[in-house]
């Protein structure tokens, strides 16, 4: 195995281009190091970005948006009081992830390019629009982040790309995120179902809404059925029956130990509304703890 | 296979050492640098007992690489008590009765003296939830949680 540290992005994705076999990248390395270890994957070369300069800064723009470097952590977000108080569904989500040792190192883009169906910071990235700026060979390009797992354990990357910032919108006024998953336990498990919901009020009325699924399909899953659902209502009973209707739809789980199909289907739409209930109040301005604080 | 040459500093000490890429940084304080106290439990980040500090940040050092200690400033079990006289918590430990096999305490120690540097004061759900990444298979947890109340309040009279 050959280990690199490059200074820079640009050498970061020549480093790839132009390496033969198994290539990952090192951020936190909690699941590099679980799967290098459990001999599932052993990369012939492995990248460790942390080097590189600005990748641990997370930057408020003067338009209200966030660049986050890719080698921040998930304690470090959480310990980001605008940051939590901008997006804190994003950052609860994040905040899921593993105990503290893990949070210690966990990253959002880790999280992300490791394509786990279950991860649980992608439907809360992927309901609050965030942006990936990549760089490879060819240069740069920013895509949404819900166009970059394709499968379990497989991205949209091509051969030398990486993700060199994250970008996280404003948030604007009236508005509100939350993320939820269900878990048999109450920590320290692999999501079951997970549900993101992303809304903003004129009043009492949901102007615009986003709404993802994780682990109830072979990816993270944008629900535009499920937002319109919500739009144009106050979130009254028809409106969140129709939401969970529409989450239970887009559903298409696989059965295993963790929940069969019919109990995935069904709690992805009741995760849905929780979360749905939470990003509301906390557009009208309260706040509300979702998961442990 | 070419040997990575490694520069950090252990409990204040400058250390040099000489590893192979894939070697974690458990291996490394275990084999390499005879510091022991650290322990492969499950080595997949679930339990905990390899717990360490890496630039004041709580980690697995099962999850970290050798490698990527370079420059880093690293915390052991055995930087924690001061010569002979040890630390509240390792006091507290022992009153408490808060340890059977033992092969838990390294790292629940290591967890909980970062727990008490950000959080003085803390609540035992915030104890609980910090050591929730901690597996002990004797105690039942309960005296462990008493013994790190027990050494924050001691600590905090004392500061
Ligand atoms: C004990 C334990 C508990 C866990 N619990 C959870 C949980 O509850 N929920 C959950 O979702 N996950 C969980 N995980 C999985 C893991 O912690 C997360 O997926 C984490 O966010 C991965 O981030 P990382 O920085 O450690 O990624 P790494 O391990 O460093 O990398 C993961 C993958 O992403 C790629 N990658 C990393 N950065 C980039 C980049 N900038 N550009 C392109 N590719 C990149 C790497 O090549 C690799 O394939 C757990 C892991 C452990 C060990
Ligand atoms: S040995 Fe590292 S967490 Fe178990
Ligand atoms: S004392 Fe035996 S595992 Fe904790």
């Amino acid at each position: 195995m050959q280990f690199h540290s490059p200074a820079t992005f640009v050498e970061a994705a020549a480093l790839a281009a132009e390496a033969q076999g198994v290539t990952r990248f090192l951020a936190g390395g909690t699941d590099v190091l679980v799967q290098l270890r459990s001999d599932m994957v052993t990369p012939d070369t492995l990248i460790d970005i942390k080097k590189i300069g600005g990748v641990r800064d997370i930057k408020l723009n003067d338009d209200g948006s966030w660049t986050l470097g890719v080698a921040v952590s998930g304690a470090e977000m959480n310990e980001h009081g605008p940051l939590r108080a901008a997006w804190p569904g994003l950052c609860e989500a994040m905040d899921l992830i593993g105990s503290t040792q893990i949070q210690g190192r966990a990253t959002l883009a880790g999280n992300l390019c490791n394509g786990s169906p279950a991860a649980d910071s992608v439907p809360a990235m992927v309901a609050a629009c965030v942006t990936a700026t990549i760089t490879g060979p060819q240069g740069e390009r920013t895509v949404a982040v819900e166009s970059i797992p394709t499968g379990p354990g497989l991205t949209s990357l091509e051969k030398g790309e990486l993700i060199s910032a994250l970008h996280i919108p404003a948030r604007g006024e009236n508005a509100g995120d939350a993320y939820l998953r269900f878990i048999p336990r109450t920590e320290m498990d692999i999501a079951v179902v997970g549900a993101a919901v992303n809304l903003r009020l004129d009043g009492d009325t949901i102007t615009e809404a986003r709404v993802a699924l994780g682990a109830v399909a072979p990816t993270v899953r944008l629900v535009p059925e499920a937002a319109e659902a919500l739009i144009g209502s106050t979130l009254d009973d028809g409106a969140l029956e129709k939401l969970v209707a529409a989450c239970s739809a887009a559903c298409s789980p696989i059965d295993d130990k963790r929940g069969t199909i019919a109990f995935r289907t069904e709690v992805a739409g009741v995760m849905a509304k929780r979360a749905a209930r939470i990003a509301y109040a906390r557009a009208k301005g309260e706040t509300i703890e979702g998961h442990h604080g | 296979m070419s040997k990575i040459h490694v520069t950090t500093t252990v409990n204040g000490d400058e250390m040099e050492f000489l590893c192979d890429p894939r070697e974690t940084l458990l291996d490394v304080l275990r084999d390499r640098l005879n510091l022991t106290g650290a322990k492969e439990g499950c080595g997949t980040g679930d339990c905990g007992a390899c717990s360490v500090t890496m630039n004041g940040r709580l980690v697995c050092s099962c999850l970290v690489l050798g490698a990527e200690a370079e420059g880093a400033e690293i915390a052991t079990v055995e930087g924690i008590a001061q010569g002979d006289r040890l630390h509240p918590l390792q006091r507290k430990f022992i009153e408490h009765a808060a340890l059977q096999c033992g092969i838990c305490t390294p790292g629940i120690l290591v967890a909980a003296k970062a727990l008490l540097e950000k959080h003085p004061d803390p609540t035992e759900e915030q104890v609980r939830f910090w050591l929730a990444g901690n597996l002990c298979r004797c105690t039942g947890y309960d005296k462990i949680i008493r013994a790190v109340m027990d050494a924050a309040a001691e600590m905090r009279e004392a500061a």
